[in-house]
């Protein structure tokens, strides 16, 4: 039983993380040549090698680095949490804010936000709040529809049900609509959290935070500029890095509140978070 | 219960019943069949004061049916789905309509516990919706009509879903349910040896704009039991409403 097991988990890993990381070794190679080959300069395209060694020089540069930005990204993510879920709460409780205000809400997802990044930080300053407003206000609208989304779409027999039992209206906010709205926000907040670390590294591009302190978008901007290219490279990786994890995290942690939920884990793509 | 000339009209031009009139005493036990589509559900709904009508008159204990089911009445409704919350244990689910009128929690457990006993799902209380089968999904809902001790219970085709055999288990257990506690029971169904085999009189309705074309009393002696499916009454008395239902339908 436990053998068989083993064989099944270690068939699994050789069948599905095998192949990726074959082809990335193939990557890394393939670069490592690429660059040796054709004499690229080190300040366009650094050896993979390089891009570990300035790493590894820049550790502690980098860990503070990546831990700003993660603040910022958490900052903006639980920002837009909690006032995506409370606008959603207010479109579910009066249809007449809802058909004012909702087109808006989709409508606001088409325009590219990023573009009000620089205008944000004319409003607020340079620093860490500048990037948790850009990081809340690009990871907001996914929260914003997918709550209103499971708020509002609740199967019409259930709202017979309580009004049967005579339920008050806040009953049925607490005991049907919220639950209900519980998937939705868990695949929202799927899509926002890859959206929330994109939203920082572009706060801080623009924002910056001074030489004392500084996030990974500040520094990627400031290496490149210096043309100290492989810890600019150091640095997009640890975005990246970055970005994984948050991205791990949530799901594994809706997966949980899913399974606790007894509901079938929606089908979406995973892609739409970037 | 009583209606005169109830008529429904939907977007003003979808005429779904026209002039229904009928009487149903406390305590009995009436279904009403017909083809699908000629309104009985939305007959269903007008008694339980979730549509109101747009022509004529019905009373509920004599007051409207949403001032009933408020105050007068304690109203529980069957759905033909399950209709439970995903979220929510079996206990929870059935505890869910106490909750609602307030029953104090020092009953609940007692009240939740006797109805699961009574449709046979003691064991399962802890369980989930989604772990149980189509049958066993339909007694929770059952259950959770019947934890509130309701006098009235509108049934909106609660087994149409389900196998044959998982049926006629259910309607013996509605019976025995029923000769218990003798509630008046409104039973929507197209299914005739069903509502033959539950009810004391059965409405038989039009296609749209459903009307009631016929009241047949079934003039079988209730409680009634599993073997009366097999004896020459009940399969003539089921012909008989059968060719009513065909007349009318055509």
């Amino acid at each position: 039983m436990t053998a068989g097991h083993l064989a099944k988990v270690s068939r699994w890993l050789f069948e599905n993380a095998l192949p990726p990381l074959v082809f990335f070794a193939l990557v890394l190679a393939a670069w490592q040549a690429a660059t040796m080959f054709w004499k690229i300069p080190i300040y366009l395209v650094p050896p993979p090698a390089r891009v570990w060694e300035a790493a590894q020089e820049h550790t502690d540069e980098l860990i503070s680095a990546t831990r700003l930005t993660a603040g910022g990204a958490l900052c903006g993510f639980a920002l837009s949490l909690i006032v995506g879920t409370a606008m959603g709460l207010i479109f579910s409780q009066s249809k007449i804010i809802q058909r004012s205000i909702y087109p808006y809400a989709i409508f606001l997802q088409t325009v590219p936000i990023v573009a009000l990044a620089p205008l944000v930080i004319n409003w607020f300053g340079t620093g860490f709040g500048s990037v948790v407003v850009v990081s809340f206000i690009l990871s907001l609208f996914p929260i914003v529809t997918n709550a209103t989304a499971g708020l509002t779409t609740v199967e019409p027999q259930l709202l017979e049900l309580f009004e049967i039992h005579n339920a008050s209206r806040w009953q049925e906010l607490l005991k049907l609509r919220l639950p209900n709205a519980v998937p939705s926000l868990v695949t929202g907040m799927k899509i926002s959290c890859g959206l929330s670390v994109i939203g920082a590294i572009v706060g801080e591009i623009f924002a910056g935070y001074g030489t004392q302190s500084y996030g990974l978008g500040y520094l990627i901007t400031l290496t490149t500029g210096k043309l100290e290219t492989a810890y600019a490279f150091a640095a997009v990786l640890c975005s990246t890095l970055l970005s994984v994890a948050i991205f791990v995290a949530v799901n594994l942690i809706g997966s949980s509140i899913l399974a606790r939920w007894h509901v079938a884990e929606p089908r979406s793509s995973t892609a739409t978070s970037k | 219960m009583h209606a005169v000339s109830l008529g429904v009209t939907y977007e003003r031009t979808i005429q779904a019943l026209a002039d229904i009139g009928f009487d149903i005493s406390r305590g009995q036990f009436v279904s009403i069949v017909g083809p699908s589509g000629c309104g009985k559900s939305t007959l269903l709904r007008l008694i339980a004061g979730l549509v109101t009508p747009t022509t004529g008159e019905l009373s509920v204990a004599g007051t409207s049916p949403s001032v009933a089911r408020r105050t007068a009445t304690r109203l529980s409704f069957v759905f033909q789905d399950a209709t439970l919350l995903p979220w929510r244990s079996v206990r929870d689910n059935v505890c869910l309509p106490l909750e609602f009128n307030h029953t104090p929690h020092s009953q609940r457990e007692k009240l939740v516990a006797g109805v699961l006993s009574m449709v046979g799902l003691a064991d399962f209380a802890a369980r989930y919706p989604n772990e149980l089968s189509g049958g066993m999904r339909m007694r929770v809902s059952l259950a959770r009509a019947l934890v509130t001790e309701p006098e009235l219970l509108l049934l909106d085709e609660p087994f149409g879903a389900l196998d044959d055999i998982t049926r006629q288990t259910l309607n013996e257990e509605l019976m025995n349910l029923w000769s218990a506690r003798r509630w008046t029971g409104i039973f929507v169904t197209h299914n005739i040896a069903e509502a033959v085999y539950l009810s004391e009189r059965i409405l038989v309705m039009s296609p749209r704009p459903g009307r009631i074309v016929a009241d047949l009393p079934i003039p079988l002696p209730m409680p009634r039991s599993p073997e009366l499916r097999s004896q020459a009454d009940f399969a003539r008395i089921t012909g008989e409403v059968a060719a009513c239902l065909r007349r009318t339908s055509r």
